[in-house]
């Protein structure tokens, strides 16, 4: 299924990604997932929340840089081997995976790869066999 | 005055006999000069022709040097738009050099010199090197860059002229340079003072003791520097550090230098007049203000400049010099009336950093640029905004329109510089004039 992240550019330095972790918190924003993308000068953080577009909205109203960009959510079975075969599902079907990261559900036994692709519409449904468990 | 020739031992050298010229002596041979300066640039330069036709100001109204301030301006933009060759006054088939300034918007200016103009030339950088109390028999390694840029080749002949054995190495490669100075016993060394700095730092990689080197004389230019950078130089060598000014618009290296008294720069007047007007208005200021330094080139007969409007920030001192040199002096240039700065030898305008962004659709017009030293070695860092187009989510994208702008400021300025992409809103919105570059090398 699909999701809905947000992505921020964040200077390379320190306290600025507390500032956007204090902004979502005084917006009561929750974060499911978080993780970022660095290189020497700066850095992309990627989030899952549970309402995007607020955040979104604080986000930049406090001047920050931010976008929402869908992104595939696939559950992965927690057994050996389980994402490789929805890799090579992902490989078959010349999808290529721009980035992942994982993400875990309270009261869920089984994770969830969140994946950013260019061609989100094939990707899902290919992939989506593996995405019918309810997510956030 | 004839007991101070040359500054330190006293010994005559007939080249300097300009630098000491009773004054009434040298405002005749400067008014006799700008007459026929005037005639011979209205004569055969459209772009000078047409600007005193404007003014309605004909060769037959200048009759001293105080006449002109009746002649119209030069600009930069000038010498550019008449590209290569618009401004010269005599055939081609009596040009003997070109050189070519560095870092403009896309076409240099080149500068042509007749022989005569070499001989002017070469002389001038000779009488500001005697001015150093360099001599025959001084060992000098130069290592300003040879090419179309005017520091290599013009400081090379001036030494020459002078009758030093002179090493050209030219820039770069500082184990070599320091291999050099110390195999070939360098007593004299000609470069950009950042370079040389970085030279100090380094020779302790390479096991060499500055002060244990027969260096005696640095010839430092190109670029502006301080006294904190002298005393530098003079704390770890045994030199002295003098200031060569010049500009390759007007000559290249020559056009001043400093005398031992190290206050402010002699400028070779008979050659090269000063004016000072403030930059708003273009009206002469009184000695002592600080205001633009605008230049004629009294003697050019290949390139005739009429007040060349050099941007560079300065004032006249009038008090007689004590070491009886009667060329006035300027004090040290420190500031430019238009946000261009130096690097590395480059002239950079944020103009041109503009117009680099501009070529790449996804970046903004908010930018700042920033001079830093790092290692001893200048660099400029340009921030960019993040934007709506430049900012995708992925870090790939954000790369390339980086490494696009890069590529852009290198097109253009001719110097490698760093982008960082920054936080929107960083850079400061103002109303009036926005203000672009950041010094923080604390020269």
């Amino acid at each position: 299924m699909r999701l809905k992240q947000i992505s921020v550019f964040l200077e390379n330095t320190p306290g600025h990604l507390e500032k956007v972790c204090q902004a979502l918190a005084d917006g009561n924003i929750n974060l499911s997932t978080i993780t970022i993308a660095e290189t020497r000068d700066y850095g992309i953080v990627r989030a899952i929340v549970d309402k995007p577009e607020e955040a979104e909205k604080i986000l930049r109203d406090k001047g920050f840089f931010a976008k929402l960009v869908d992104v595939l959510a696939v559950e992965v079975s927690d057994t050996p081997g389980s994402l490789s075969k929805i890799l090579s599902r992902a490989a078959m079907a010349g999808i290529n995976i721009e980035y992942m990261y994982a993400m875990t559900r309270p009261m869920h036994d089984n994770p969830v790869m969140i994946m950013a692709v260019k061609n989100i519409d094939a990707a899902e449904s290919i992939l989506s066999e593996s995405a019918k468990a309810p997510l956030v | 005055m004839a007991q101070n020739w040359n500054d330190k031992n006293g010994d005559f050298h007939p080249a300097s006999a300009m630098d000491f010229l009773p004054v009434e002596e040298l405002r005749r041979i400067q008014s006799q000069r700008l007459v026929a300066l005037v005639k011979h640039a209205y004569d055969n330069v459209p772009l000078h022709r047409k600007r005193m036709d404007e003014l309605g100001v004909k060769p037959e109204d200048i009759k001293s040097i105080d006449d002109i301030v009746k002649l119209p301006f030069t600009q930069k933009t000038d010498l550019r738009d008449t590209y290569p060759y618009g401004m010269f006054a005599v055939p081609m088939g009596e040009i003997v050099r070109l050189h070519a300034s560095s870092g403009t918007t896309g076409k240099p200016i080149v500068v042509g010199y007749t022989e005569e103009d070499m001989e002017v030339w070469n002389a001038s950088v000779m009488r500001c090197l005697l001015m150093f109390g360099v001599r025959r028999g001084d060992f000098i390694q130069n290592s300003f860059g040879y090419g179309l840029f005017t520091g290599g080749l013009g400081l090379h002949g001036g030494a020459e002229k002078l009758g030093c054995t002179v090493i050209p190495a030219s820039g770069g490669n500082t184990e070599r340079q320091l291999m050099i100075m110390r195999d070939f016993g360098a007593t004299v060394v000609s470069c950009t003072p950042s370079y040389f700095v970085h030279v100090i730092e380094e020779s302790h990689k390479y096991g060499i003791d500055m002060k244990k080197l027969p260096l005696r004389i640095g010839v430092f230019g190109a670029e502006p520097w301080s006294e904190k950078m002298r005393r530098f130089v003079q704390d770890n060598t045994n030199m002295e550090a003098f200031d060569i000014y010049g500009l390759s618009e007007i000559a290249g290296p020559g056009v001043g230098g400093e005398c031992p008294e190290h206050n402010g720069i002699h400028i070779l007047e008979d050659n090269f007049y000063p004016e000072i007007l403030d930059p708003e208005t273009g009206k002469p200021l009184p000695d002592g203000e600080v205001g633009e330094l605008v230049i004629t080139t009294l003697a050019k007969r290949a390139m005739p400049i009429l007040r060349y409007r050099t941007h560079d920030l300065t004032s006249i001192i009038a008090e007689k010099c004590p070491c009886g040199r009667t060329v006035r002096r300027i004090r040290r240039i420190e500031r430019r009336s238009d946000d261009m700065f130096i690097i590395r030898g480059v002239n950079v305008f944020p103009s041109q950093i503009e117009a680099a962004l501009m070529r790449v659709e996804e970046s903004t017009p908010h930018y700042r640029i920033l001079l830093e030293r790092k290692k001893d070695l200048d660099t400029v860092t340009v921030e960019v905004e993040v934007s709506e187009s430049t900012f995708s989510d992925g870090v790939s994208q954000l790369e390339n329109v980086r490494k696009r702008i890069q590529a852009s400021i290198m097109n253009i300025v001719g110097i490698r510089i760093e982008v960082r992409i920054v936080e929107p809103h960083k850079i400061a919105r103002s109303e009036g004039k926005v203000k672009r570059v950041f010094d923080y090398r604390n020269i």
